[in-house]
């Protein structure tokens, strides 16, 4: 291929909470492929999405893997940047204190601009 | 009458739509609709609202998946599987609000 070794820079957007759709377990499973081919992957919570990110879930009454804990992991395969919307945080009463990962905290204005920036979005 | 329901007060509007409308009996939120039940949500005050004239509920097992069950709204009572079990036989009547 004449752009092998290309790094584009991938941002996925996550607007929804976890277990309710599928679509935040998928979404974690794509972070980790498109790492894997070594890209400049950026992670966003927007909207009900913060949720994903909330310390303490314990699914054993639901019976539905949790997977709350690969986004710890996310570090180790050098996805490092995570970004969380402030207004999403305060419509949902929640902190930093209340997420379980280290996360960069934008604006909204912040994250249109850095949304710009990119060279792939891909929502969930 | 029950009210179930399952969505996200900030992402669909099931527990508006609900609310508009009920003016008895219980509300039942289970899955993605558990968030309304947590203090500080922008939808809390409809819920604590609501409380006046309708008994609500949450699924304890939805709460705890998703890291809020010790943030629950006073107002509020936790079921397990077997409570929804006994509100649904506890009622004439159920409308579950896709």
């Amino acid at each position: 291929m004449s752009d092998a070794g290309t790094i584009k820079k991938f941002m996925f957007v996550n607007r929804k909470a976890p277990y309710g759709t599928i679509y935040a377990l998928e979404s974690l499973e794509v972070v980790l492929i498109t790492a894997a081919f070594d890209q400049d992957v950026s992670v966003v919570f927007l909207d009900d999405g913060v949720y994903q990110l909330k310390r303490g879930q314990q699914t054993k009454g639901i019976e539905n893997k949790n997977f709350s804990p690969t986004y710890r992991a996310l570090e180790g395969y050098d996805v490092e940047k995570l970004y969380v919307e402030r207004e999403s945080l305060e419509a949902r009463a929640l902190t930093e204190d209340d997420l379980l990962v280290p996360v960069t905290v934008l604006s909204r204005e912040e994250m249109g601009a850095l949304m710009e920036t990119q060279d792939v979005v891909l929502s969930f | 009458m029950l009210h179930i329901i399952n969505k996200s007060p900030l992402e669909r509007n099931s527990l508006d739509a609900c609310l508009r409308v009920a003016s008895e009996g219980s509300i039942l939120l289970i899955e993605d609709a558990v968030y309304a039940a947590t203090r500080g949500h922008a939808g809390a005050s409809k819920i604590e609202e609501a409380a006046g004239r309708l008994k609500i509920y949450a699924l304890l097992p939805d709460l705890e998946a998703r890291g809020v069950s010790d943030r629950v709204l006073d107002k509020i009572e936790t079921v397990d599987y077997g409570g929804f079990v006994d509100l649904v036989a506890a009622h004439p009547n159920c409308q579950s609000w896709l």
